[in-house]
């Protein structure tokens, strides 16, 4: 199969560019390495059949850069490098990742095999679509009628996520503990 | 001889955001309107939306895009976006029994107003995401910061 | 197999940036790895060979589509999460750039000793 083939070959690059994105010095290019692997992320899931997902990864993928560089424009541009030799960064942990990787090996095998997915829910979701919803997009339908729950939590969490980010930079301005400083210093 | 500040960015990139933002705000417009038909929705829609603005706001300076939609009114449509989701899920509750029940009639498939309500619900999650992320942009990379004595000395514009 | 294998590679990495690197963004930057892999993971296990996207188009069989279509289950769950990644990783941007503006650094382990 040529589309196992090409995912293959996307799934390389992804694990090259995360491994420049954590490894390279400048901040900078750390945030464009992983703005490159989230375009790789964008073409897989086009090669997997999810277009409306590759629509999101992309236009998602564009204003999480301009966030992080926004963190990383103004202040010096150098990873912290020096003495990072501490107790999780040598031999015990690569024995420990390599132990967790030959056991997922053999945990995915208990999977089904790639290709074959089970599609208990789901059917009821494609024969009953159009007929109960109207909506053409299937993707759409699950979202917003047969699971609007879900969608109706990941309204409030995004509401909840943006409110927390706007009180942690608010500004306060002191201007009577001002006052109250210049009067303690008369005494 | 004082130097004019300019604001925002350079010639160039002024005249491209002026050709290319109606491209993208239509474009915004057309992945959410058209959400049940082709790929697309209310999430990716408002992200577009939001970054139409964020274009304006890196070309022109904060000036020009406050005029156009401020700070407080970005706030209170992102409210309004999440009331209108609730309102629609409450007459939902009251019509047909369950929240959010979709209660508009079903039409023809591949039209524009098929599919019930779920054209609303786009709309709604479109101007709060949209709204939202713009918000939080600007209070990211815009707002000014007010010195105290205590707190270290840094201006930031 | 050996893609579901490679994406818990990819897992790995994200995960050993987090815990390992001492700049904050680096560890964002670990975590913003950590869900493409989980998302990517959930797309792979919803694939069918040969499979076609779930829009129906009007030169199609309802009988055929539902056969040779591709799950449209995890697509769903996978949209909420990219979104919600993304108010997430606002967030961890926000505090990061507070605690530049509180205590002048991006180290961990400067700001652990800063703090008493």
């Amino acid at each position: 199969m040529e589309t196992v083939i090409i995912l293959h070959l996307l799934l390389g690059f992804m694990i090259i560019g995360s491994i420049i994105t954590i490894e390279i010095k400048n901040m900078l290019s750390a945030v464009i390495a992983v703005g490159a692997v989230g375009f790789i992320v964008s073409m897989a899931f086009l090669f997997l059949g999810a277009p409306d997902i590759a629509i999101t990864q992309v236009i998602v993928e564009i204003l999480s850069l301009i966030i992080l560089i926004r963190a990383t424009i103004n202040v010096d541009n150098e990873a912290i490098e020096k003495k990072e030799e501490h107790v999780l960064s040598n031999r015990t942990t690569l024995i420990f990742v390599g132990v967790i990787l030959v056991f997922a090996w053999f945990a995915f095998h208990s999977l089904r095999p790639f290709g074959e997915p089970l599609m208990r829910i789901s059917n009821f979701y494609l024969i009953h679509g159009l007929a109960e919803v109207g909506a053409t997009n299937f993707v759409t339908s699950v979202i917003l009628d047969f699971r609007a729950y879900d969608t109706f939590g990941e309204a409030m969490v995004l509401f909840v996520s943006i409110s927390g980010a706007f009180v942690i930079l608010r500004r306060w301005k002191r201007e009577q503990h001002k006052d109250f400083l210049r009067i303690d210093k008369e005494h | 001889m004082k130097k004019n500040k300019q604001s925002g960015m350079t010639f160039i990139v002024k005249t491209i955001t002026n050709l290319i933002i109606g491209f993208m705000m239509v474009f915004g417009a057309y992945i959410v309107l058209y959400g049940h038909i082709t790929p697309g929705g209310g999430f990716p829609g408002g992200v577009m939306i939001a970054l139409a603005y964020i274009l304006i706001t890196l070309a022109y300076g904060r000036k020009v895009v406050e005029s156009m939609v401020s700070g407080i009114a970005g706030s209170i449509a992102d409210d309004f976006g999440a009331l209108v989701i609730l309102i629609l899920g409450f007459i939902g509750l009251l019509i047909g029994g369950t929240f959010l029940f979709n209660f508009l009639p079903k039409g023809t498939p591949f039209s524009l107003f098929s599919a019930g309500n779920i054209i609303l619900y786009n709309l709604a999650i479109t101007v709060k995401v949209g709204m939202s992320l713009y918000i939080v942009f600007l209070a990211l990379a815009i707002l000014q910061r007010v010195v105290t004595e205590d707190e270290t000395q840094e201006v930031r514009k | 197999m050996t893609l579901y294998f490679l994406d818990f590679v990819l897992l790995i990495i994200g995960l050993y940036a987090l815990v390992v690197k001492r700049h904050i963004v680096k560890k964002i930057l670990g975590v913003a790895i950590m869900e493409y892999a989980v998302n990517l993971f959930l797309i792979l296990l919803g694939f069918r060979k040969a499979g076609i996207a779930p829009i129906f188009t009007k030169d199609m069989d309802i009988n055929t589509f539902i056969h040779t279509a591709v799950d449209p289950l995890p697509q769903a769950l996978v949209l909420t999460s990219i979104v919600i990644g993304l108010g997430t990783l606002a967030l961890m941007v926000a505090m990061a750039i507070r605690l530049y503006e509180r205590y002048g650094t991006f180290d961990m382990e400067e700001i652990n000793r800063l703090r008493g």
